[in-house]
């Protein structure tokens, strides 16, 4: 029929088995801020920054130590640190497992020692692949003894963050980790301890709100969201739409909450200038 | 019964056929003494086995009661001569924290605690008892005045959490949150926390970092209100009682986990049946830990604290750990790693 001409053709979406992939696995990777198309190579060789729009792709806990630490070594801590379901909470045992696979680490934080730049320290580093970065009794425990082998040691800690926030299936236990890894800062932090607080997207919540805000320094990579509550419940509260900037590294920077905005490429030699800027023990004489 | 719960349901019927009863058989000259007796009998029977079997849900219901005694309520009849202050020196006097000086048997102490609204107006007023960052840094100045002049700390702890709010981020909620927890793990003086009604995440710790938390009989204390929880788990905010049951939020609970010391009980049917009861048990309660505290150096204070948190955790380590971190690590771990429970 003539009508028919204008018809579209209607297609039934048949749902794939397979996720759905733009290009093929591991070649190619597209921003997910600016859709920008690049070789997984490329994008690599850049650090994991699109090239596009300087959009700072999430980085794994090991990804981050090869990318941050001398030869990308580390001597790790408590490697085999494992969570348990202490509440018996609903469907955690499993999730924990499922977790595990998925990522192939242990739980959200690997901690060691290392050195960056020449300089020895005890680094943490989270990954948000794993249970979204949460923190439940492991990442706070992993955390507080990195500080005081930190302090044993006399070494700097760096805190590479990412979460979600406090591990729920934990409840009370995992809150209370808020206030052991704070604590520890304050012994460390009270005997002279150096500590530099990196946040990466995303550093939301019970993390936030406990050691990572407490650096020395408070760092933060470009465009990484960084608060306390959530953007749905704050739009909830207030009944108004918040901006798009709302959150990021750049919107607390211009709120006073952050020292620095440091691009990836930077970051190492940052952080290279401050370890330096702290070994000089002697104060230096009144010149005559 | 005032504010009944819809668990209080069959008590209130109860008694309300007790009282039609004793009516009639006043009105008709009949003599029911025997049958009132059998059902006052009945009564406390049934009330017995009500409240002592409340369900974590329950719990939660009598602890957002909305008669529940607030910590001002507390703060005037638990202590004398009690002198608000207010304002955190930098931006605002947030209302949704309230404190200053009182008297405890006698001795001066600061005390600070976090402050629902009687009414609407009110709780608009105090933020529902949820405080901005202006609220956290007025309790750390507090605290901060307490430890220079060599005051206990004693705080109530009463608040769904820290205000969700665009200003609230502005201005560094998360900051100032997190510098109460690391301040008052170095305060030289006794500090004593007591979850009254809701301990609600971040911002109910905030508040919490004490050598003793005590907490009343049906008070509760969670990462995340279990109306949060529900949301997020089960994409159901209406699930709130289910997850009241699985996050383990109860005195009891945490007892069990050894994060809170000593439980208080509550007058039968919850804190708001009885003020005055309910005040002289916390204020005993209160009056033995400080004198414990007491006797303890500034030093001893930090470090009994410190070790109360260090403790809490629960996890699996395996014997051996690789690396050469293994070592050092065992020695500085080793007492604990069994975790409580």
């Amino acid at each position: 029929m003539f009508k028919d001409l204008f018809h579209k053709k209607k297609y039934a979406t048949v749902p794939s088995e397979r996720p759905k992939r733009d290009i093929p696995e591991g070649l190619m990777n597209k921003c997910a801020k600016c859709g920008n198309i690049q070789y997984s190579k490329e994008l690599e060789k850049n650090l994991k920054v699109c090239s596009s729009c300087g959009h700072h792709f999430r980085l794994n806990a090991w990804e981050r130590i090869q990318m941050i630490m001398d030869d990308g070594r580390l001597t790790e801590f408590d490697a085999d640190m494992l969570s348990e379901d202490p509440l018996g909470f609903p469907g955690y045992a499993d999730k924990l497992e499922q977790q595990k696979m998925s990522s192939g680490l242990k739980d959200a934080v690997v901690t060691g020692e290392g050195e960056i730049g020449g300089f020895p320290v005890v680094v943490a580093v989270m990954s948000f692949d794993f249970f979204s970065g949460s923190m439940g009794s492991v990442v706070g425990e992993k955390i507080t003894r990195a500080i005081e082998q930190a302090h044993e040691k006399q070494l700097p800690v760096i805190i590479f963050s990412t979460s979600g926030g406090a591990r729920m299936q934990e409840s009370i236990l995992s809150l209370m980790q808020m206030a052991k890894t704070s604590a520890a800062l304050a012994k460390f932090q009270g005997a002279g301890g150096l500590f530099i607080s990196v946040m990466t997207d995303p550093t939301m919540g019970g993390v936030t709100a406990s050691f990572a805000s407490l650096g020395d320094y408070n760092l933060a990579e470009p465009g990484a969201l960084v608060g306390f509550a959530g953007r749905i419940v704050i739009e909830q509260t207030i009944r108004q739409k918040l901006p798009d900037n709302f959150q990021t590294a750049e919107f607390n920077m211009q709120h006073g909450q952050l020292d620095m905005v440091v691009h990836r490429k930077e970051m190492k030699s940052v952080l290279t200038k401050l370890l330096d800027m702290h070994m000089v023990k002697e104060v230096v004489p009144h010149g005559g | 019964m005032a504010g009944e719960l819809s668990f209080e349901k069959p008590l209130s019927e109860l008694r309300n056929k007790i009282d039609e009863l004793k009516r009639f058989g006043q009105e008709k000259g009949i003599d029911f003494t025997d049958e009132i007796n059998r059902l006052e009998q009945r009564y406390a029977q049934l009330e017995q086995e009500l409240y002592s079997e409340l369900t974590p849900a329950q719990k939660m219901h009598l602890a957002r009661h909305h008669q529940r005694p607030t910590s001002l309520d507390f703060i005037q009849t638990v202590f004398t001569d009690f002198l608000e202050v207010h304002g955190d020196r930098l931006f605002a006097d947030d209302l949704a924290i309230v404190g200053g000086l009182a008297k405890l048997n006698g001795i001066p102490v600061t005390v600070i605690g976090h402050q629902r609204g009687k009414d609407t107006k009110d709780n608009i007023a105090r933020f529902f008892g949820s405080p901005h960052p202006e609220g956290f840094r007025k309790a750390l100045r507090l605290m901060q005045q307490a430890d220079k002049f060599k005051r206990p700390i004693i705080t109530f702890i009463d608040t769904k959490g820290a205000y969700p709010g665009n200003t609230a981020e502005e201005r560094g909620q998360s900051e100032a949150i997190a510098r109460n927890l690391r301040e008052m793990a170095t305060f030289g003086v006794p500090i004593i926390c007591v979850v009254i009604g809701e301990g609600g995440s971040g911002g109910a710790l905030a508040l919490g970092v004490g050598n003793r938390v005590l907490m009343l009989e049906n008070a509760i204390y969670s990462v995340i209100s279990p109306n949060g929880a529900a949301s997020i788990l089960w994409k159901d905010a209406s699930k709130a009682d289910q997850a009241a049951e699985a996050m383990k939020i109860t005195a009891k609970d945490l007892k069990d986990f050894g994060i809170v010391e000593e439980i208080i009980p509550e007058p039968r049917g919850g804190a708001h049946r009885n003020l005055e009861q309910q005040a002289d048990s916390i204020k005993d309660a209160l009056w033995r830990h400080l004198q414990e505290l007491s006797a303890m150096t500034p030093d001893a204070l930090v470090e009994d604290r410190y070790m109360k948190f260090r403790k809490i955790g629960i996890y699996a380590s395996a014997a051996a750990s690789s690396g050469e971190a293994g070592k050092d690590e065992e020695q500085l771990t080793e007492p604990i790693e069994t975790a409580p429970l």
